[in-house]
């Protein structure tokens, strides 16, 4: 529909502004604030500019922990956005079948994220996990406390169980909302289950991809419990994402100003990628 | 082309019908013939979609049978039915542009490259669209898409129908008749058998060869636009056909006739007999407005009745008026004047009078 | 169409797959500590509510519960009822500045956790509202309420806006058809946006424990504090855990049908 103009909408837009406003503003220019100075303890701080910036650009392990961060995130977007939409694409349209479906596949998202962590903390483990057992049983050597790749697989698994079912449950209903009718054509014009996929369903699926690609971008981007709960971002630091080594720098060694440099970088960093990734899609739609 | 034939078909959306009611389409048998252009007109909720979908297949009937010359297709799906279906909103691959809509269902059915481009080139043309060819088909206006839409359904070769469901239903009225004539051109020029679903009786008579009226899941009437206007079998095609529709009256049998109220209209002698015959105490009897005189002055065999109300439409008048307690409508020209609450002299030939029992009509061979 | 063979075999094993862990837990949840060390089995051997009745019965496990019931619950009467006007003016107007709006709106989602708790938990102890359920229901609007937004605004979007002018001229004033003729339009997208704040609020844990200590505890905190002297209370973590997937069941099954229904919508 073709929008009005009209200033006065600022009046319904007020309440949200102000409240996302006290939440956000503040304290970010605290933490504006903490970036340009050394803090040694409560109230014992020195102004040092832009000092901070530029030694965590420079910071080799925060560098270590950006590419891994990177890395992880790919391999989240790789894995979830098919296969949310693979599952969708599986679950049954209507009825009792698909109600059940529906709430089995949400439970993964109702988990608090510590308590995700700590089913696949027990469920990974060789002695009382039915996962680790079984992999133990097949032959295959596997432990996650020990060895990297391991730990790795299976924060990537752990995430892939979680946050799968959001993608699959947007694109479930984004799918729910095509007509019959344009089912009902293809199968007149005998298109194949390919074309239909990719002429009907997915053009149509375009707005809540944005919203899963989007989120799942975000969030995994951020990631800090659930990792952290399962490994403690071991071995080593193999699996230390960003967050983690943020949270160690602001709170375990209270190095407040440099920590509070990095993440006004880190927010800019998840900024540009969640506005290129929301442009590129929203434009691939505007054709000339 | 193909003859569709439906034999003793029924449909019931639920699982287990217990009566009439639960049942879309009720029994009935019908044949659409090869190469004609039809439609098939009814009020909303009658089974003309159903009916629609049961010939191309996208839904199975829950009895009965439906025959491409002569051979059951039941069980086959719509793709291996060589029909086409044309929907109410236009149907279009949003992402493609329209000489990709169009050569979609040729390239699904693996027509040489060079035949595509030809194909879709005469069908554009057909359809006045060739100079859209290279648009995005999401770019188009309404009946823009709706014309891609009906293209895809004709530019199949081997396609023997083409159901169309209210097709024009989004379109600008302004531009609704030259879409219209347009099917008739196309249907015209490549003699294909098509069905077209309309709740508009003036849609189906410019369109169609021979109408078929559906009501409550039957058809009561298939003939041309003219039978149905003069000798309609139900008195739902009178009511639904011409504008407005036929008066119809409750009436019960006297003497020589039938009354209603203190009027008595004598009946021919057949149409006695067969009162006679049948006990139903379902007795209709129903007039044209067309065909209701009115004479200055009274005779035997006029009945008196008073004006209740004159429309003026410009080139004649809707004259409302009251025999007894029913009120009836009767066409005058231009030229009629009469003051409200007047007398007025009716006679109502014999010819036009039609004898309606058990809402069918009762007509001389029976 | 109908469901095939092959996308039913599908769907299933998937289920499958993503539920063996939450029946391990369930699993667990009946279990004594001494069996879960003692080896693996399938199904519990000596089977036992007790780590529920320690859930039950001590104040301190079930208030968790009720702390989180509560500040969620306030968290998405909050979220919708500011989303709501906000939604509509986007979906109706253009404003000054309302895509950038948007765009900042969305942003708040991006800030990473960690340093940005040190301020939160300053700001609410600096205006006494630290271990109160209003404090997280408040934090957590921070990242629902832009989502709340995009979500209702791709439903309202769907409204025509011939309604609206047929409701003016049929006399309601403006809070009375938003309230009476223009909510129940959009019934379903409220349904599904009252899920997603459900959820996000429900699950999110460092907010939560960041600003509260002993009156507001959510259960997500109580849990992590559960290693006692003789080591991990398994058993009970397990009953605790499993009891965490219960209110999130009973939301979705309530919203499943608007879920269901579909929709299509974003801001393209």
């Amino acid at each position: 529909m073709d929008k009005i103009p009209d200033n006065r909408a600022w009046w319904l837009v007020l309440p949200v502004f102000l409240l996302v406003a006290f939440s956000a503003l503040i304290p970010l220019m605290t933490v504006v604030n903490y970036s340009v100075q050394d803090i040694f303890g409560p109230g014992q701080a020195y102004y040092v500019g832009t000092e901070w910036f530029k030694e965590v650009l420079a910071d080799e392990r925060l560098q270590d922990s950006l590419i891994r961060q990177f890395v992880f995130s790919g391999f989240v977007l790789l894995i979830q956005i098919p296969l949310g939409i693979g599952v969708a694409l599986m679950m049954p349209k209507s009825g009792i079948k698909g109600s059940l479906c529906l709430i089995l596949i949400a439970i993964p998202l109702l988990i608090p994220w510590n308590v995700v962590g700590t089913i696949w903390q027990i469920f990974a483990r060789g002695d009382i996990g039915l996962f680790g057992w079984g992999i133990n049983q097949l032959g295959i050597d596997y432990n996650y406390t020990g060895d990297t790749l391991d730990a790795w697989l299976t924060v990537l698994l752990m995430d892939v169980w979680h946050w799968t079912p959001l993608v699959a449950l947007l694109c479930y209903s984004g799918l729910r909302a095509i007509p019959e009718a344009f089912y009902q054509a293809a199968e007149i014009d005998r298109a194949s289950k390919w074309a239909v996929f990719r002429y009907i369903q997915l053009p149509r699926l375009k707005s809540v991809l944005i919203i899963a690609v989007l989120l799942r971008f975000m969030d995994s981007f951020m990631i800090y419990i659930e990792p952290f709960v399962l490994t403690g971002g071991g071995p080593g630091s193999s699996t230390t994402f960003l967050s983690q080594t943020l949270t160690t720098m602001a709170i375990g060694q209270f190095d407040l100003g440099r920590a509070a440099a990095f993440s006004l970088i880190y927010f800019l960093i998840v900024l540009l990628i969640s506005w290129l990734f929301f442009t590129a899609i929203t434009h691939a739609d505007k054709e000339k | 082309m193909a003859e569709i034939q439906l034999k003793a078909l029924a449909h019931s959306y639920s699982d287990t019908p217990t009566g009439p009611d639960d049942y879309a389409i009720r029994q009935m048998n019908h044949v659409w013939h090869k190469g004609g252009a039809y439609a098939l007109l009814g009020p909303s909720g009658c089974g003309k979609s159903t009916m629609l979908n049961i010939i191309s297949g996208l839904i199975q009937p829950s009895e009965g049978e439906v025959l491409f010359d002569g051979k059951r297709v039941n069980e086959l799906s719509p793709r291996d039915r060589n029909i086409a279906q044309v929907f109410q909103f236009p149907v279009i691959y949003d992402s493609m542009t329209v000489y990709e809509n169009l050569a979609f269902p040729l390239k699904n059915n693996k027509v040489p490259a060079s035949r595509i481009k030809a194909r879709v080139q005469e069908i554009a043309e057909v359809l006045e669209i060739e100079d859209k060819l290279h648009k995005k088909a999401r770019n188009l206006t309404a009946d823009e898409k709706q014309k891609v839409s009906m293209g895809r359904g004709l530019v199949r070769e081997d396609v023997s129908a083409i159901l169309f469901d209210e097709p024009l239903t989004v379109i600008d009225p302004q531009l609704k008749w030259k879409l219209r004539r347009k099917l008739k051109q196309i249907h015209e020029q490549f003699d294909i058998t098509m069905v077209y679903v309309t709740h508009d009786q003036l849609e189906a008579s410019t369109f169609a060869d021979r109408i078929a009226v559906m009501y409550d899941g039957q058809v009561v009437q298939f003939g041309t636009p003219t039978e149905l206007f003069e000798a309609p079998n139900h008195t739902f095609v009178g009511y639904f056909i011409g504008s407005p529709g036929m008066n119809i009256v409750e009436v019960e049998r006297s003497s020589g006739g039938v009354c209603f109220g203190s009027t008595v209209l004598p009946l021919e002698s057949w149409q006695v007999d067969i009162l006679k015959r049948m006990t139903s105490a379902n007795l209709k009897i129903g007039i044209r407005p067309e065909f209701i005189e009115i004479s200055p002055v009274s005779s035997d065999d006029t009945y008196e009745a008073s004006v209740r109300d004159i429309e003026d439409l410009g080139t004649y008048k809707i004259v409302t008026v009251q025999l007894g307690e029913h009120e009836l409508k009767v066409r005058q020209g231009e030229e009629f004047e009469a003051s409200i609450d007047s007398p007025v002299h009716l006679s109502f030939p014999k010819q036009w009078l039609m004898l309606y029992v058990d809402e069918f009509l009762v007509q001389e061979q029976q | 169409m109908r469901q095939t063979h092959s996308k039913n075999v599908g769907i299933t094993l998937f289920i499958l797959l993503l539920l063996t862990p939450v029946y391990w837990l369930l699993n667990m949840s009946f279990k004594t500590n001494q069996e879960i060390l003692g080896g693996l089995t399938l199904w519990p051997q000596t089977f036992t509510f007790d780590n529920y009745a320690v859930i039950f019965t001590d104040p301190s496990w079930y208030n968790g519960y009720l702390n989180s019931m509560l500040y969620v619950s306030i968290n998405v009467v909050i979220t919708l009822s500011v989303a709501l006007p906000a939604a509509y003016a986007f979906s109706r107007y253009k404003f000054l500045g309302d895509k950038h709006l948007f765009f900042w709106l969305l942003s708040n989602r991006m800030a990473p956790p960690a340093v940005f708790l040190l301020p939160f938990f300053q700001l609410y102890s600096s205006i006494g509202l630290f271990d109160t359920h209003i404090a997280v229901a408040l934090a957590h609007c921070l990242f629902n309420v832009p989502l709340a937004v995009w979500i209702l605004e791709g439903f309202m979007k769907g409204v025509p806006r011939e309604y609206d002018e047929m409701a003016y001229i049929d006399g309601y004033s403006f809070p009375r058809f938003f309230i009476k003729v223009f909510l129940p339009m959009i019934r379903s997208g409220i349904g599904v946006t009252a899920f997603f704040a459900f959820m996000f609020s429900w699950v999110e844990l460092l907010l939560a424990r960041t600003l509260t200590s002993v009156d507001a505890q959510p259960i997500g905190a109580i849990m992590t504090r559960t290693i006692g002297a003789s080591g991990i209370d398994w058993g009970v973590l397990a009953a605790a855990g499993v009891l965490t997937i219960v209110p999130g069941l009973l939301v979705i099954w309530f919203v499943r049908n608007h879920v269901a229904k579909g929709f299509a919508l974003g801001r393209v």
